[in-house]
C-alpha cells in the first residue's frame, strides 16, 4: 500500500484546565450557546406574515400533512443567538489571518455598501437586458480590468469559485483540442500543487502525471521538456508556486508546451503577489483563473460564497464558456446565451452554472479595483511581498525555510517542521498560536515540505501586526523545538479544546436529532 | 492609500531587516521582460471611496429594480422579503470575513451555523442528510447526477422536460466531458407533467431520474410512482427543488421517495443580486452520505468534553484526494448558507407555512383575475406560486413592452426555449408575498392593452 | 495456513487456493486513526500490484494493493462499523478482503513473518 502520511493526524492532546466554575457555563464574555433546534420551537416566528386570503388550493392534492420539524426564535432571540455564535470564529476583522494562498486581505466595507445598492441587489438575471444595462455595464468593466492586468485576450467571467475556474480552463483546453481532432489524454501536475489541479484534470477525463520539482523548490523545466509530447494535452502551473516562488522559467516553459502542441492552464491562486508588477499573459500562459476572493478582496463569508473568472488566451477564448457580457456597436451591452451562442460563439464548451454568473462579488471586485487603480494594485503586490519577506528573514533562525538560501519569496513564506523535539509537530505549533490570539498559517501544504507552513500576511497588516506575529510565532516555535509539554493541550483559551475529528469521521453525525430518536438508533 | 498600513518608514526599515536596497530586489526571479516598469497603461489610478461610490451609483440607476415596479419574474430565482435582522447579521465582522473552519477550535461559531443548516435543509427535503451548501441549484444537480451514476454504476440520466434549461445546459456540457448519457425533452404546453414519458424512459440501464418539483412551468406533481419504478430498475430518483418556500405547503420530496433531493436555497435569505451569488442544496438519504459531495459538519466533542463541531469526510474532498476525488466542490456558499439559516430560524416551521400559505393565496388570485384578461389562458391544474400563462400572442415581445411601461411581467417561454416556437406564447408568472393587488391589476391591465 | 508480506505492507494469509488480505501493524501506526475502509465488492477481480482498497485517515486516504492477482470473495463487514479494528487488530480481525487466488506462483516473490520485520527495520 502507499502509506500517506500527508494530511496530519489529529492528537487530542490534555487538557491542564480547571473546571469551570459557573453555573451557566459561560466565562464572562465567553458565552456558550445551544442549537435552535434546542432553544427554538416549530410554533415560534420572529417574523410577522399577514394572513393569507382564503382561497381553494390549487396544490394539486399534494398539500403537506405532516410536521417539518424546523424550530424558529423571535427576532431578540434570534440575533442573540447569531451573535453569540459569532464571537466563537476568529477573523481578519480581529487580528492576522496568515492562511498561505488563502490571501486574507481586509474586507473593505465600500464593497459591502456597493453590492447592496438596489440596482445591482434586487434585480432578476432574466429581466429584459435593456431594463438591466448597468449590471451588464459592471461585468463587462470587470472583465475589461481583468483582461489588462494580466495581459491576457478575453475572460470568462461564468465560474462561480477558484475551483470552478479551474475547470473552465481545462474544459476550454479539452474543446480545444476536440476542435482540432487530437487525443491527448495527459496533463502535467506539479507534486506541489494544490488538490483541485489533479482533481479537476481527472474530472475532465485526463490522466495526471507528475512533473518533478529542483531543489530550489521550482519546476523542472528539463524534466517537463523531456516528457512532453503528443500524448500531452498540457500543463497545471502555479506561479508564483505553492512554495510561495516565482517560477523562473515560466516562459521557457509557456514555449516548450506550446511548441509540443499542448496548453499552459495557470492557476491564479497567488495573484497578489505580481498583480501590476507582472502580466501573466506575457509568460504565455493560455488561461488562469482569479480568486475574487483572494486577490480582489471579496469576503470569505465563513467558507464562501467565491468568484473564479478565468483569462483566456486567443487560442482558447473561442471555446470560453456562455453566457458572457458583449458591448455591441450600438453601445448597449448583450448578454451573450445559448441563443446567440451558434452565431456569435459557436465553439463554446457550454455552460457552467445557470444565470450569468457571481455578480454580488463582481461589484464588490470591482470597487476594491476603482478605488487602488492601477498604481494602488501595483503597490499591493509590492507590499505583500514585503511583508512576506519580513516575516521569513525574521524567523528562519528559529524554523527552517528550506528555500530561503536560494533568494526572495514572494507573498508567503515556507517554513518546515525539521528541528521541533521528537513527538512535536507543526500542529502543535498551530494550535499554539490560536492562544497567542493568531489564526494558524496554513498547516501541511504544500505536500513536498514535510510539516509545511505556509504564512501570507498579505498588504493589509500593518508592520506592528507583524512584529508581534513574529514575536508570537518565535516564542511558540522554541517552545516545540524544546518539547514544551504544554504545548499539548493547546489551544487552552480558545471558546474549544482540540476536537475529536478521529470520532467525527468514524461516527458521522451532520444532522440534529430529538434525543429519544438518536437512543434509539444506537 | 486607505487599505495599505504600511508607510514610507516602515517599509524602509523592513528593506533594511530583509537586507535588500529596494523592492525591485525582492521580485528579481521575475525575468526582466516580464517586469512592468511603471503601473499599467490606460487603466485609471486610484480613488476615492467618494468617486467610486458615485461611479456604481450612476450605474445602479440603471437597472430597474425589483422593488421599485411591479414584479413577477421566477424561473429559479425569487423576490421575497428578507427580514432586515439577516442582513445584518452576515455583515459581522466574525462571520462576513472568516474563513473556512479549518481551524474547529476557533470557528464555532460557523461550524454550529452550518450544522443547524443541515439539519434545516434535510428536515425541509424530507432526507435524512445534507451538506454545507454547494455553489447554486444548477451545479448541484449535476453533481446529484454525477453522484447517481456513481452508486448505480451505470451512465444513462432521463431528465424531467420540467427541469430549468439551465439546469439541462449545465448538465449537457458536463455530460459531454464525462461520457454520461442524458435523455432530455423540451416540455410541452400541457396541464400535466411529463411523468408518462419518464416512467416509460426507466430501465436497467437508467442511473437516475431528475425531476424538478414544482417544475419550469410551475406544475405540480406527486413522485412516487416515478420513485417506485426507479428503485424497481435499481435507479435513483433526484428532485430539483428551485423554491423551496413550496415546501412549507407542499409535501417534501424526500417523504415521496427520493434519493437525492437538490435546489436552489436563493429564495430564503439571499436577494435577487442579478443571479449571483446563490446557495446551491444538497440532501439524500444516510446510505448514500459518503458519496456526497461538498462539505459536512459534523457533531464531535473536544478533549474536555464539550459538544463541538468539525468539518469531517473530508476524504472526498478535492484538495485531499486529488486526482481520485469524485467532486469539484472546493468550496460552499458560506455567507449565503447563513443567510438562509437566519431568515430560516426567523421563520420557524410556523413562519415558513404562513409564508407558503400567502404566497399560494396570491398567486390563486393573480391566476384568476389574469385568466380573466381577454387572450389569456391558464395553463397549470396545479401550482404553488408560480403558473404559466397561454398568451394569444408570442409572450417574449410583450415582456419587453411591459417593461417599457414600468412592469416586469414574468419570463416569457421564448426567453427560456428561443428555439422551441411552440412555446412562444408562453408566459411564467411568479407572484410571492411582495406582489400586491396593484401590481395585479397593473399586469392585467398591461397584459390586456398588450394583447388587444 | 501461511502468512506472506508486501513491501507495500500489506499482509496476506493463504489456505489452499484462497487467502485474506490486510494491513500490517507497522503500516497502522503510520497511519494514525484510521476512520473508514473501502473494500472491494465480492466478485471483484484483482491484479497484483494493482488498486485493491482504500484506507482513510482523518486527514488522508491511502491504497491498498492487491498482493496476488484473483477474485474477490468477501470485503471484512466488521469495517464498516468499526474502522477501529485495523489500529487495534490489523493482523487479526482487522483484515480487508478474501479472495481465491488467480496465480499461486505469484506468492514466491513475497516475503516471509523473518524478512518483512528485517525490511522494516531498515526503513
Amino acid at each position: 500500500m502507499t502509506i500517506n502520511q500527508s494530511g496530519w493526524r489529529p492528537e487530542m492532546g490534555v487538557s491542564n484546565d480547571e473546571p469551570v466554575a459557573t453555573y451557566t457555563g459561560n466565562r464572562a464574555l465567553m458565552l456558550e450557546e445551544a442549537l435552535i433546534f434546542e432553544i427554538g420551537t416549530t410554533d415560534t416566528t420572529g417574523v410577522d406574515i399577514a394572513p393569507a386570503p382564503k382561497v381553494a388550493s390549487r396544490l394539486g392534492g399534494l398539500d403537506r400533512n405532516t410536521g417539518i420539524g424546523l424550530p424558529g426564535l423571535s427576532e431578540p432571540e434570534t440575533v442573540r443567538h447569531y451573535t453569540r455564535l459569532s464571537r466563537q470564529n476568529y477573523a481578519i476583522d480581529l487580528g492576522l489571518f496568515p492562511l498561505g494562498s488563502c490571501t486574507m486581505k481586509h474586507n473593505p466595507r465600500l464593497n459591502e455598501k456597493v453590492a447592496r445598492m438596489a440596482g445591482f441587489a434586487d434585480v432578476h438575471p432574466l429581466q429584459p437586458q435593456e431594463t438591466v444595462q448597468g449590471a451588464l455595464a459592471v461585468i463587462q468593466e470587470l472583465a475589461v480590468w481583468l483582461i489588462e492586468l494580466t495581459g491576457m485576450y478575453g475572460v470568462a467571467m461564468a465560474p462561480k469559485a477558484g475551483a470552478h475556474g479551474e475547470l473552465c480552463g481545462i474544459l476550454c483546453i479539452k474543446a480545444a483540442l476536440e476542435a482540432r481532432g487530437e487525443d491527448r489524454p495527459v496533463i502535467l501536475v506539479p507534486e506541489s500543487a494544490h488538490g483541485t489541479n489533479p482533481a479537476t484534470a481527472a474530472f475532465a477525463g485526463f490522466r495526471v502525471e507528475n512533473i518533478p520539482a529542483t531543489a530550489e523548490g521550482r519546476v523542472d523545466l528539463a524534466a517537463l521538456k523531456a516528457r512532453l509530447g503528443p500524448d500531452v494535452a498540457g500543463v497545471m502551473i502555479t506561479n508564483p508556486n505553492t512554495c510561495g516562488l516565482f517560477e523562473r522559467d515560466m516562459k521557457a516553459i509557456s514555449d516548450a508546451v506550446h511548441a509540443a502542441g499542448g496548453y499552459v492552464y495557470c492557476d491564479g491562486a497567488n495573484f497578489n503577489a505580481i498583480v501590476g508588477r507582472v502580466r501573466p499573459g506575457d509568460l504565455g500562459i493560455d488561461a488562469m483563473h482569479i480568486n475574487l476572493h483572494k486577490t480582489f478582496s471579496t469576503p470569505h463569508g465563513g467558507g464562501g460564497p467565491g468568484s473564479g473568472p478565468v483569462v483566456l488566451s486567443e487560442a482558447l477564448a473561442p471555446f470560453g464558456p456562455i453566457p458572457f457580457v458583449s458591448l455591441m456597436k450600438d453601445g448597449t451591452y448583450k448578454l451573450v446565451e445559448e441563443e446567440s451562442a451558434g452565431e456569435l460563439h459557436p465553439q463554446t464548451f457550454g455552460r457552467m452554472a445557470a444565470f450569468h454568473g457571481q455578480i454580488g462579488m463582481f461589484t464588490r471586485a470591482l470597487s476594491y479595483i476603482l478605488s487602488h487603480g492601477a498604481d494602488g494594485l501595483r503597490q499591493v503586490a509590492e507590499d505583500a511581498v514585503l511583508n512576506a519577506n519580513y516575516i521569513l528573514r525574521s524567523l528562519e533562525d528559529v524554523l527552517e525555510a528550506p528555500f530561503a538560501a536560494s533568494g526572495p519569496c514572494m507573498h508567503e513564506a515556507l517554513f518546515s517542521d525539521n528541528g521541533l523535539a521528537e513527538g512535536f509537530s507543526t500542529l502543535d505549533i498551530a494550535k499554539g498560536l490560536i492562544d497567542e490570539g493568531f489564526h494558524p498559517m496554513t498547516v501541511y501544504f504544500p505536500l513536498v515540505v514535510h510539516g509545511a507552513m505556509l504564512v501570507e500576511p498579505t498588504e493589509t497588516e500593518s508592520k506592528a501586526t507583524l512584529d508581534q506575529f513574529i514575536g508570537a510565532l518565535r516564542s511558540v516555535a522554541r517552545r516545540a523545538r524544546q518539547g514544551d509539554a504544554a504545548l499539548k493541550s493547546a489551544p487552552r483559551f480558545a471558546p474549544r479544546h482540540r476536537l475529536d475529528e478521529t470520532l467525527a469521521a468514524r461516527k458521522p453525525v451532520l444532522v440534529w436529532k430529538e434525543a429519544e430518536l438518536a437512543q434509539a438508533a444506537e | 492609500m486607505r487599505y495599505l498600513p504600511l508607510t514610507d518608514t516602515d517599509r524602509h526599515s523592513m528593506l533594511a531587516t530583509i537586507g535588500a536596497k529596494s523592492i525591485d530586489d525582492l521580485f528579481v526571479d521575475v525575468p526582466a521582460e516580464a517586469r512592468l516598469s511603471a503601473p499599467i497603461a490606460g487603466l485609471p489610478n486610484h480613488a476615492s471611496e467618494m468617486a467610486v461610490e458615485r461611479h456604481f451609483s450612476n450605474l445602479a440607476r440603471q437597472n430597474m429594480a425589483a422593488s421599485h415596479h411591479p414584479f413577477f419574474l421566477g424561473a429559479g430565482a425569487y423576490k421575497h422579503h428578507v427580514p432586515a435582522t439577516v442582513d445584518h447579521i452576515i455583515q459581522r465582522g466574525e462571520f462576513l470575513t472568516s474563513y473556512t473552519p479549518y481551524q474547529p477550535e476557533i470557528a464555532q461559531g460557523t461550524l454550529q451555523m452550518l450544522f443547524e443548516f443541515q439539519t434545516q435543509v434535510a428536515r425541509m427535503f424530507g432526507c435524512d442528510v445534507a451538506n454545507a451548501s454547494m455553489y447554486d441549484g444548477s451545479t448541484a444537480c449535476w453533481e446529484a447526477i454525477s453522484m447517481a451514476g456513481r452508486v448505480t454504476k451505470r451512465k444513462k440520466a432521463v431528465l424531467s422536460s420540467g427541469l430549468h434549461p439551465h439546469y439541462v445546459s449545465v448538465a449537457k456540457t458536463m455530460a459531454h466531458f464525462t461520457g454520461d448519457t442524458l435523455d432530455t425533452a423540451l416540455p410541452s404546453l400541457a396541464a400535466v407533467t411529463d411523468a408518462d414519458r419518464l416512467l416509460a424512459a426507466i430501465d436497467d440501464e437508467t442511473s437516475c431520474v431528475v425531476v424538478q418539483y414544482p417544475d419550469i412551468l410551475g406544475r405540480i406533481a406527486d413522485l412516487g410512482e416515478i420513485a417506485a419504478k426507479a428503485h424497481a430498475h435499481g435507479a435513483l430518483l433526484i428532485a430539483v427543488v428551485t423554491e423551496p418556500v413550496a415546501l412549507g405547503a407542499i409535501r417534501s420530496p424526500g417523504e415521496m421517495g427520493a434519493d437525492i433531493v437538490v435546489g436552489e436555497g436563493q429564495s430564503i435569505g439571499v436577494g435577487l443580486q442579478f443571479g449571483g451569488p446563490y446557495v446551491g442544496l444538497f440532501a439524500c438519504k444516510e446510505k448514500f452520505a459518503r458519496q456526497m459531495p461538498g462539505r459536512l459538519c459534523g457533531e464531535t466533542v473536544d478533549a474536555t468534553g464539550k459538544r463541538g463541531f468539525v468539518l469531517t469526510l473530508s476524504t472526498r474532498e478535492q484538495h485531499i484526494r486529488r486526482e481520485k476525488a469524485t467532486s469539484n466542490i472546493c468550496t460552499n456558499a458560506g455567507l449565503c448558507a447563513l443567510a438562509f439559516s437566519i431568515h430560516m430560524t426567523l421563520l420557524g416551521e410556523r413562519g415558513l407555512r404562513d409564508l407558503a400559505a400567502l404566497n399560494h393565496a396570491n398567486a390563486v388570485r393573480a391566476a384568476e383575475r389574469l385568466s380573466a384578461v381577454r387572450g389569456v389562458t391558464l395553463l397549470n391544474d396545479s401550482f404553488f406560486n408560480e403558473f404559466t400563462l397561454k398568451l394569444s400572442k408570442p409572450a417574449r415581445p410583450v415582456v419587453h413592452a411591459l417593461a417599457a411601461q414600468g412592469i416586469l411581467g414574468g419570463v416569457s417561454l421564448g426567453r427560456l426555449f428561443p428555439d422551441a416556437s411552440e412555446l412562444e406564447n408562453g408566459l411564467v408568472i411568479a407572484v410571492t408575498e411582495t406582489v400586491t393587488e396593484d401590481d395585479i391589476e397593473a399586469l392585467a391591465a398591461a397584459l390586456q392593452e398588450a394583447l388587444a | 495456513m501461511t502468512r506472506f508480506f508486501t513491501d507495500e505492507h500489506e499482509w496476506i494469509d493463504v489456505d489452499g487456493s484462497s487467502a485474506t488480505v490486510g494491513i500490517t501493524d507497522y503500516a497502522q501506526g503510520q497511519l494514525g486513526d484510521i476512520v473508514f475502509v473501502e473494500t472491494p465488492d465480492a466478485g471483484k477481480s484483482l491484479t497484483k500490484g494493482g488498486d485493491a482498497a482504500v484506507v482513510e485517515s482523518v486527514k488522508a486516504a491511502s491504497d491498498v494493493y492487491a498482493p496476488v492477482s484473483g477474485t474477490v470473495t468477501e470485503g471484512n463487514p466488521a469495517l464498516a462499523d468499526d474502522p477501529a479494528l485495523v489500529n487495534s487488530d490489523p493482523e487479526g480481525e482487522g483484515w480487508f478482503f478474501k479472495l481465491t487466488l488467480a496465480d499461486p506462483s505469484e506468492l514466491d516473490c513475497l516475503m516471509d513473518a523473518d524478512a518483512y520485520k528485517a525490511f522494516v527495520a531498515g526503513l
